[in-house]
């Protein structure tokens, strides 16, 4: 559990190399753990975005968004996870289909990666589309780039690559030539958009979903999501649905529930911070 | 008379978390011990699932020796703090007294509670040495009552036993399903305590079927396997609007609460959301700990719903009362049938439909059917699913070779608890359902007896 390495890989998004022999060991793409790193904090989902089997490591890649993100973002190398179960979650099915297209979205490309490795090494033709605000949010390209036979950018702002949203460029590819899945990862709102226009060129898309969790092993259903008019656990079930029957609606409603107390532990954290300023 | 015991008052528990019984003194004790006859064919010891020898123990307590008493406990029963206070002794030993035929039974379960306690505020507990020379390795799965004790009695045959444990803490249900109020976790941290001082080693954060396999269990020396995973997959109503924000499983509920602290939000980083108007489907003894942690948890109105009569509420009398008392009120004969909320998916109400009793079903009970046309609406900010709970298929599935039974628990041999699969056991609500604390605790007890056998005769 403990941290090897630790990388900046944008402003908030930090990259994590973990010794996690028994993880690593079992970890394949579309699998996930939970961690917490201090006595009072969450159990936090994250995707295994790399694992190394001989090494016993694995690869995490966290944005800091809420008090346990960021806290966590801080953990100096050499410091160690409280604690770290896994891996959770069905994995990806890697499979030899042809000609695969894989879109990020922000902090999408870390979940997105190992299944975008594992469909290049079973010799697939991986087309990679990562979208980012702006640049500087641009993350695990170099990778990508190993992996891909085509990359393409784009960013909100236009400050990199293509300037609008992904899907466009998922529309380009999909009119220029004959693919045979999509893979889409990243914010809801984003993959609601690939799932819709991927399913205009009827092309089958799966998507990873991050739904909130507590236990992350079926235990208490606070992950639940429709999919095909079902109720799923992300966290069992998933986190890998196909994109065509999920409901995205619901699910960014679920995503919001506790908006207004995340702020609160945000906010209740700094002051406790200022008043030791002010000491 | 039988003695009872001191209690928070209502009107001030059902705003805090702290232990509503206070336990008796050792007056109380004391005049409650008198009270047993020690019948020579003591009754109240077949109705115990652990087989505590009763009434030498309440011999012991009336003769001044609480360290013995408990000492005589242990014998039979590895958590007497934890069985004293959730044991449904009522339907068990105090059923089978023989004073209860004409007058009350003894408050035996108060009465082992207070041993339990004496011990543990006068560090009054040895424990055993581990075994220098184990008989054999063995692994149990699960934390929770049935794998605590078989880990605790293995231990004491002297085997050496790893117990893993998917969460963060051991104690399974003890840990995450019943509230501070009712069982404080300082009390499962003791008795986890103990355990350790057996020997035994408590490996959490290791989900078995998924970070290790049974097969690689096996393989890394262990000669046997318990399985104690409990009925921890929760059951939802099946109703449209039940996903809707608010909507929680008891198990979400309960697990926010008990195991991530969200009582103490922004203290602990887990929130939890309370609304105003609070619903609990269901009535049995998860539905009266969601109802009374809700209350406490600071909801105006808390409400049970249920879709039969107060004559068939599963939970103990004892948590029926103690919710009524802090004021939650039954709406019975009541069965929701579907949720609807806000433009931001938030749940803000519940529609029931009225119902009657019938005609009894397979459960012997009267089978409650719909009243045409009666339906009743309910404002609620947050509703809690409590009608139970089946079985966690993750190691189930992940076990080739594991025989189930229709409804998805394993096959276990009744006498031994071996299931298909050579030396591994199952036993508790993984091959039960869903039942008490006690029940699963004597499976745990057999298992371990079965497990010593089985490796004996290796």
């Amino acid at each position: 559990m403990k941290i090897i390495d630790k990388k900046q890989l944008a402003p908030a998004i930090v990259k994590f190399l973990v010794e996690a022999p028994l993880i690593a060991k079992k970890a394949q793409p579309g699998h996930f753990i939970i961690l917490r790193y201090q006595e009072n904090g969450e159990r936090i989902p994250l995707t295994i975005a790399d694992f190394d089997r001989e090494k016993g490591t694995i690869t995490l890649v966290c944005q800091g968004i809420g008090k346990s993100t960021e806290e966590i973002n801080q953990l100096p190398i050499g410091a160690s996870f409280l604690d770290l179960l896994g891996p959770l979650g069905q994995p990806y099915p890697i499979k030899k289909l042809g000609t695969v297209v894989c879109v990020a979205g922000g902090l999408g490309v870390a979940p997105l990666y190992p299944k975008a490795k594992a469909l290049h090494e079973a010799g697939n033709k991986v087309i990679s589309l990562i979208g980012a605000q702006r640049k500087e949010m641009l993350i695990m390209t170099e990778e990508m780039a190993a992996v891909s036979a085509e990359l393409q950018f784009s960013t909100d702002d236009g400050s990199f690559g293509y300037h609008g949203f992904i899907t466009d460029p998922l529309r380009a590819v999909l009119t220029r030539e004959k693919v045979d899945e999509v893979v889409a990862v990243g914010p809801v709102p984003m993959m609601a958009s690939a799932v819709k226009v991927a399913k205009e060129f009827q092309v089958p898309v799966v998507v990873s979903l991050n739904a909130l969790m507590v236990d992350g092993t079926g235990m208490c259903g606070g992950c639940r999501v429709t999919v095909g008019g079902e109720t799923k656990f992300c966290c069992v079930d998933g986190p890998t649905f196909d994109g065509a029957d999920v409901d995205f609606k619901e699910l960014m409603m679920r995503q919001r529930y506790y908006r207004d107390q995340e702020q609160e532990a945000v906010h209740c954290c700094k002051s406790c911070k200022l008043e030791e300023v002010g000491k | 008379m039988r003695q009872q015991m001191p209690k928070q008052d209502p009107q001030v528990r059902r705003s805090n978390f702290d232990e509503v019984a206070h336990g008796f003194t050792a007056e109380l004790a004391r005049a409650e011990a008198e009270r047993c006859l020690n019948c020579k064919k003591p009754l109240c010891v077949d109705g115990c699932p652990v087989e505590i020898e009763i009434p030498k123990f309440i011999t012991l307590l009336v003769a001044g020796k609480p360290d013995e008493a408990l000492a005589k406990i242990k014998e039979k029963n590895s958590l007497p703090a934890i069985c004293g206070r959730v044991c449904p002794q009522e339907n068990q030993c105090e059923a089978r007294c023989i004073l209860g035929r004409k007058g009350e039974p003894v408050a035996i379960g108060s009465l082992e509670r207070y041993c339990a306690d004496w011990g543990r505020t006068h560090a009054a507990e040895t424990a055993p040495e581990p075994a220098a020379n184990p008989k054999g390795k063995v692994a149990v799965v699960g934390s929770g009552p049935s794998g605590l004790t078989a880990a605790a009695d293995l231990a004491l045959l002297g085997y050496k036993v790893t117990l893993f444990e998917s969460l963060h803490a051991p104690g399974g249900v003890l840990r995450y399903g019943i509230p501070e109020f009712r069982l404080p976790k300082a009390i499962v941290d003791y008795e986890v305590g103990n355990l350790t001082k057996l020997g035994v080693d408590i490996q959490t954060n290791v989900l078995i079927g998924k970070t290790i396999t049974i097969e690689e269990l096996f393989a890394q020396g262990y000669q046997a396997v318990f399985i104690g995973t409990g009925a921890g997959l929760p059951y939802f109503l099946g109703i449209p609007g039940e996903n809707l924000n608010g909507v929680y499983s008891a198990n979400e509920f309960l697990t926010r609460v008990n195991l991530m602290k969200a009582y103490r939000f922004p203290e602990y980083d887990t929130p939890i959301r309370i609304g105003k108007r609070v619903a609990v489907v269901g009535a049995g003894n998860v539905a009266m700990d969601s109802a009374r942690t809700a209350l406490r948890l600071g909801a105006e109105t808390v409400s049970i719903v249920y879709r039969r009569s107060r004559e068939e509420i599963p939970a103990r009398l004892e948590e029926f009362e103690n919710a009524e008392e802090e004021g939650v009120v039954f709406h019975l004969l009541t069965n929701p049938i579907r949720l609807s909320g806000d433009e931001n998916g938030n749940v803000t109400t519940m529609v029931c439909q009225k119902m009657t009793l019938g005609e009894p079903d397979a459960s012997g009970r009267k089978k409650p059917v719909p009243i045409p046309g009666a339906e009743e609406e309910f404002s609620v900010d947050t509703v809690v699913v409590a009608v139970g709970q089946g079985p966690n298929p993750i190691l189930l599935q992940a076990t080739a070779g594991l025989t189930l039974n229709k409804r998805g628990y394993i096959e276990a041999d009744p006498e031994t608890l071996m299931t298909s699969i050579p030396g591994v056991f199952a036993g508790g609500d993984i091959v039960t359902g869903a039942a008490t604390v006690i029940a699963a605790m004597g499976a745990g007890k057999r298992a371990a007896r079965a497990i010593d056998e089985y490796l004996s005769q290796k």
